[in-house]
């Protein structure tokens, strides 16, 4: 019985690019449904009526929610080409790791780019603090679980490809050669990969949409 | 791998903490508790847990594992002839991991925020917000329950563990602002699960009594207050 399996995505959510990869590194064949987060469909609703967020990933009618949640399900349900270490203890380490990337880096970043340029230095300090800690994780790694891409690589994906587009809108380079040798190295590795760089959303689409909402934040917390 | 000796890094008032003891008491792994001091941390604490620097941390032979959640499913995955702790199928583990998620991003954080109020009208509103959230874990556990005692079933699972641990902080709000949080109108199935869970053998000697917990975080308050003078 082929079981039909469907994800829930904007184009540029990058929390569904992280089931996009999975999916496709384990050959799993689904229907993409693209959502409007502004007006979003029934459909989503009905299958996230906690959050109404992207990704949702839809199997035989029943969803799965929250994408570091869906990427373990999908790891359990399709056992072939394992994303996560088998190891008890790797695997903690792994999920630690994709929360740090979640709760701490990905926040501190977001805050620096949405900072005014009195409070850029103090935001910096702490964006370039967490990516230390994760430029040190990566010594002697070409994918943080070895040699080939595993489910912190899809938690840290964003780095690849976000970033950049960041640091262009904010003309400030934060992970540059000199001071994060391996995390630069990483992102090479990672674009390269032929599963990863086939599903990178349109980077002059991905700086438009996030220069507009720079604008919208910094407009918002500028007194009047 | 399961002989090696086993510590935990905590202290008896952390939500946190609770869990991994449950979880611990459900497996029954003979431990050696260290209670730590959040005001003045040790250098063990400091070197298991640079990242975070905080508690709980199960030190497993000299391997560190931290933050709460991921330590219970270690634990479950270590000690496999134990009760299992996450349920079998992937789409129900799937479902015990969101509202973990949930109750950790959106729900707990109000608890100590309540503790935190200045004042009354600050204090109602976030109360309010704790009641719409225990709303939705009704429905989540009438649907994983599936009309057995826990979350898990017949035996306490991954989020018993999870909610249970905020068991102690809950019943201590109620106490302190004299108000029901869990009610038998709004949340009948949570307060009868409340009880079952508290008097379970692996919770019933873990979660604080309101009285207690109350007079500790009152004092942690008014040192991390002195201290940040």
């Amino acid at each position: 019985m082929a079981e039909e399996v469907k994800l829930f995505r904007t184009w540029s959510s990058p929390y569904a690019l992280r089931i996009v990869w999975a999916l496709k590194l384990k050959g799993i064949e689904y229907e993409t449904i693209f959502e409007d987060l502004t007006n979003k469909s029934p459909s989503l609703l009905q299958y996230n009526p906690t959050h109404g967020k992207v990704p949702v990933l839809v199997r035989d009618g029943k969803p799965v929610c929250e994408s570091l949640v869906i990427l373990e399900y999908v790891d359990e349900t399709w056992k072939h080409n394992p994303l996560l270490p088998q190891d008890p203890y790797e695997k903690s380490m792994a999920r630690f790791w994709a929360n740090f990337g979640d709760d701490k880096l990905m926040k501190s970043i977001w805050q620096l780019f949405i900072a005014h340029e009195k409070d850029q230095d103090v935001a910096a300090v702490a964006a370039l603090e967490n990516l230390k800690i994760v430029e040190e994780q990566l010594k002697g790694k070409k994918f943080f679980h070895g040699e080939t891409i595993g489910y912190l690589d899809l938690a840290f994906g964003w780095i690849a490809n976000l970033v950049s587009i960041l640091e262009e809108i904010m003309s400030l380079k934060l992970v540059d050669g000199e001071r994060f040798p391996h995390l630069s190295s990483w992102i090479q590795h990672f674009i390269d990969a032929p599963v990863i760089r086939d599903c990178w959303p349109p980077r002059d689409k991905m700086i438009i949409k996030f220069q507009v909402m720079r604008e919208n934040y910094l407009a918002a917390a500028t007194p009047k | 791998m399961a002989t090696k000796p086993v510590k935990l890094l905590g202290f008896w008032d952390s939500p946190y903490v609770n869990r991994v003891q449950f979880a611990l008491n459900l497996k029954s792994i003979d431990h050696e508790f260290i209670e730590e001091n959040i005001l003045s941390k040790s250098e063990l604490l400091l070197r298991s847990n640079p990242v975070q620097k905080k508690i709980p941390v199960l030190i497993h032979g000299d391997e560190p594992i931290c933050e709460s959640l991921n330590i219970v499913q270690y634990i479950d995955e270590v000690w496999t002839d134990g009760p299992s702790i996450l349920p079998s199928h992937p789409r129900d583990r799937a479902m015990s991991r969101f509202w973990a998620a949930y109750i950790d991003e959106k729900w707990l954080p109000l608890l100590w925020e309540v503790y935190e109020a200045k004042e009354e009208d600050s204090r109602t509103t976030l109360l309010e917000k704790v009641r719409e959230g225990l709303v939705l874990l009704e429905a989540a556990f009438v649907k994983c329950s599936k009309g057995k005692a826990f979350f898990g079933g017949d035996s306490i699972g991954y989020l018993d563990i999870a909610l249970g641990g905020c068991l102690g902080w809950l019943k201590g709000i109620e106490k302190l602002a004299s108000v029901k949080l869990l009610d038998e109108t709004k949340t009948p199935a949570l307060l009868g699960w409340a009880e079952t869970f508290c008097s379970n053998e692996a919770a019933k000697n873990v979660v604080p009594e309101p009285e207690k917990l109350n007079k500790c975080l009152k004092e942690f308050q008014a040192q991390a207050a002195a201290a940040t003078k």
